[in-house]
């Protein structure tokens, strides 16, 4: 089956020349590779084994009781790595080495795919460098050390914003330069494709298990999906199985300062469409076509595009695009802590916050209701950071 | 960086602003005029014996002012056509040197309209080329982005993050304007990607000498023999060989397989280390009368 390259008008390659031959050889070798009994038994073997899937389905007894509607997370937290990051970061480097390349690039916000990835080289013997914004290497220097520990070289990035989106154009930049020999393992469903492509298919099976585990458990279809978006994998991840079924699609946005404020990182809620990192989509951007910096607490949010799947679901209605604030994530972190002993991403955090407030604006939820949440990663990494805005707030 | 309001060709000159006839280019004409103000210059160049001299600069570096002086220095030292760059947030085919340009650029307000005001100035001296990033072209609109360029003395626009497969709804637009829209061939291109980008270029092809992104290297164009050659197999449009040629005999190399070369990266090192503006401009000049007298003429 061929991989698409457009989802509706959004997607497409917008890309340096020199990268297209990699892009279409990467094309083809995904084409085969999920088509491959051999390929996908291998990574269903690393991903029960290594990284610890199926991931559990938690019915939320306190969080539900609070919000009177019925919450499951799905606990992607409990992942190998601590993100839902790993699914992808194994498919795509057993598809490197398939592939014949030596040496993996990435780019990292968070520093959970840095991790994954880093972490997927070890085990498949690939040399592995890390791209990574100068504040995010600040706000998540666990993560840095972490993937140093695994082998991995962290390059600094100092160039723009210093975060995500930079990082991004270095490890573009970085494949320019080594394109043959190389491998850019993109940690979302953004980029070039095949990229929104790749990625989904390998998120997918977090929607996939938890689909069949909501079945079994209840009998019938969760009413509401909610996934934090940043990129949009773990959301599209969740999203895909769900699809062609009758239940609402809700990704949550980080709306920073506030959804009106300039500060936030809301391509779909106040974003236009245009070309980031190689395809058409919504992004944040002045009237000249300049590419604005997002502001997010979380470093994995702090992202001015989307990937283009994301978009056409926007346009089409088929999910519905809600932001939550600093603030709001803030406030879901540590009430998830207390209510359930889960310390959640404070990524994934935005998507409490939206369960917490009841769900599109705030209207509540129906007593039946029955609400999926993909709780994509956990919170280690941001407890130092939550520590210092929670006391900045007056938070006791 | 916008001031409130402002919108991309609000704030035009007349020499931005498109024209019903401009100079003998015709504005509102078909694929026949397309590149035609560049085939005329490379059809001189080749008819005098030297390959044409094309020196890039970031349009607005160091400053709006400054980049005017040196424009007109790179033409009274020889340049056949001048390249200029929109300067981009996000510049992923170049290297640190040209990323710094723009962004100082940036930092003082430059515009794509005050990118095609600073070609205007010069537009009856030589043809200008844009380098422009996809998205600044379709965030001021692609019909009124060509025609301005057009109005201002650009014969064609390069826009290096526009593969050949994604580029055919811009070349038609373009078209309308009778500007080119330049393509890149690159070393890793396969054959059929390559007969793809000669069916499709208008004006000239621009080769990419490096596996690479833009910036000065000790050596250059190792790669540059062999995809000349598979270009010259399909195509009869002028070669124009530029990423990593930063000295004379770089130039000269490269000049001896290409129809013309582009330096601009050593240009731009040289302007950001230059304490005044005169000096920026003499020691530019310089580098471009050595390259100019290493490709004839």
């Amino acid at each position: 089956m061929t991989v698409e390259t457009r989802f509706g008008r959004y997607g497409g390659r917008y890309v340096p020349e020199t990268l297209v031959p990699a892009l279409d050889e990467l094309t083809i070798a995904w084409e085969e590779a999920r088509e491959d009994a051999a390929f996908q038994a291998e990574l269903a073997r690393l991903l029960a084994d290594y990284a610890g899937r199926p991931t559990p389905l938690y019915h939320a007894d306190r969080l539900s009781a609070a919000v009177g509607a019925t919450v499951l997370l799905k606990r992607e937290d409990l992942c190998h790595t601590g993100a839902h990051k790993i699914n992808n970061a194994l498919g795509q480097a057993l598809l490197a080495r398939r592939m014949g390349k030596h040496r993996v690039i990435a780019e990292t916000g968070a520093g959970q795919h840095g991790v994954a990835t880093a972490t997927a080289c070890a085990l498949l013997g690939l040399d592995c460098v890390v791209y990574m914004g100068a504040e995010d290497v600040v706000r998540q220097e666990l993560n840095v050390v972490r993937m140093r520990l695994l082998g991995a070289e962290v390059r600094t990035v100092k160039s723009g914003s210093c975060t995500l989106k930079d990082a991004m154009n270095e490890a573009l930049r970085d494949w320019v330069a080594n394109v043959r020999g190389t491998h850019y393992l993109i940690g979302s469903t953004a980029g070039p494709a095949p990229f929104p492509v790749l990625v989904r298919d390998l998120q997918a099976v977090i929607g996939r298990e938890a689909r069949t585990q909501v079945l079994e458990r209840f009998g019938r279809l969760p009413s509401e999906i909610v996934a934090c978006v940043g990129g949009g994998s773990n959301a599209m991840g969740i999203f895909h199985a769900f699809r062609d079924d009758p239940v609402r699609l809700t990704g949550v946005e980080a709306a920073g300062e506030g959804l009106d404020s300039g500060r936030h990182g809301a391509p779909l809620n106040r974003g236009s469409t245009g070309v980031l990192h190689g395809s058409f989509s919504y992004l944040l951007q002045d009237a000249w076509g300049q590419v604005t910096e997002a502001h997010s607490v979380s470093a994995g949010l702090d992202y001015p595009g989307v990937g283009p799947e994301h978009a056409l679901l926007k346009d089409s209605g088929r999910a519905t695009y809600v932001g939550a604030t600093d603030s709001e994530a803030l406030a879901a972190f540590r009430r998830l802590a207390e209510l359930e002993g889960i310390i959640p991403a404070l990524e994934s955090a935005h998507a409490i916050a939206y369960v917490l407030r009841g769900g599109e604006g705030g209207a509540g939820f129906a007593s039946d209701d029955l609400i999926l949440v993909n709780l994509s990663g956990r919170g280690d990494k941001d407890v130092h950071i939550a520590a210092d805005l929670l006391a900045k707030e007056g938070v006791r | 960086m916008t001031p409130d309001g402002m919108r991309p060709g609000g704030t035009t000159s007349d020499g931005v602003r498109p024209r019903q006839q401009s100079d003998g280019q015709n504005v509102t004409g078909g694929q026949t005029s397309v590149g035609a103000r560049l085939s005329t210059v490379f059809d001189r160049a080749r008819a005098e014996g030297r390959r044409v001299l094309m020196p890039y600069i970031t349009g607005g570096f160091p400053s709006p002012e400054d980049c005017t002086r040196l424009i007109a220095s790179f033409l009274d030292a020889g340049a056949d056509i001048v390249e200029l760059g929109v300067p981009y947030s996000d510049p992923v085919a170049d290297g640190p040197v040209v990323q710094a340009s723009a962004q100082r650029a940036l930092a003082q307000g430059v515009t794509t309209d005050d990118v095609l005001r600073l070609a205007a100035a010069h537009r009856d001296r030589a043809p200008f080329v844009l380098l422009a990033y996809v998205n600044t072209v379709l965030a001021y609109g692609p019909e009124r982005f060509f025609a301005c360029c057009a109005a201002s003395g650009v014969a064609g626009v390069v826009v290096p993050d526009l593969p050949a497969d994604e580029a055919d709804p811009l070349i038609a637009v373009a078209a309308q304007a009778g500007v080119a829209v330049i393509l890149l061939a690159a070393p890793p291109s396969t054959d059929a990607r390559l007969e793809l980008i000669a069916g499709k270029a208008r004006g000239f092809i621009y080769c990419v000498a490096v596996t690479g992104v833009t910036g000065m290297r000790a050596r250059s164009g190792d790669e540059l023999p062999e995809l000349v050659a598979r270009l010259r197999a399909r195509t009869t449009l002028p070669l124009v060989a530029g990423f990593g040629i930063g000295t004379p005999s770089q130039a000269r190399e490269a000049g001896r397989l290409c129809d013309g070369v582009i330096i601009g990266s050593a240009l731009i090192d040289m302007v950001a280390k230059s304490p005044t503006v005169d000096a920026a401009c003499a020691t530019t000049a310089g580098l471009v009368r050595a390259t100019r007298a290493a490709l004839g003429g």
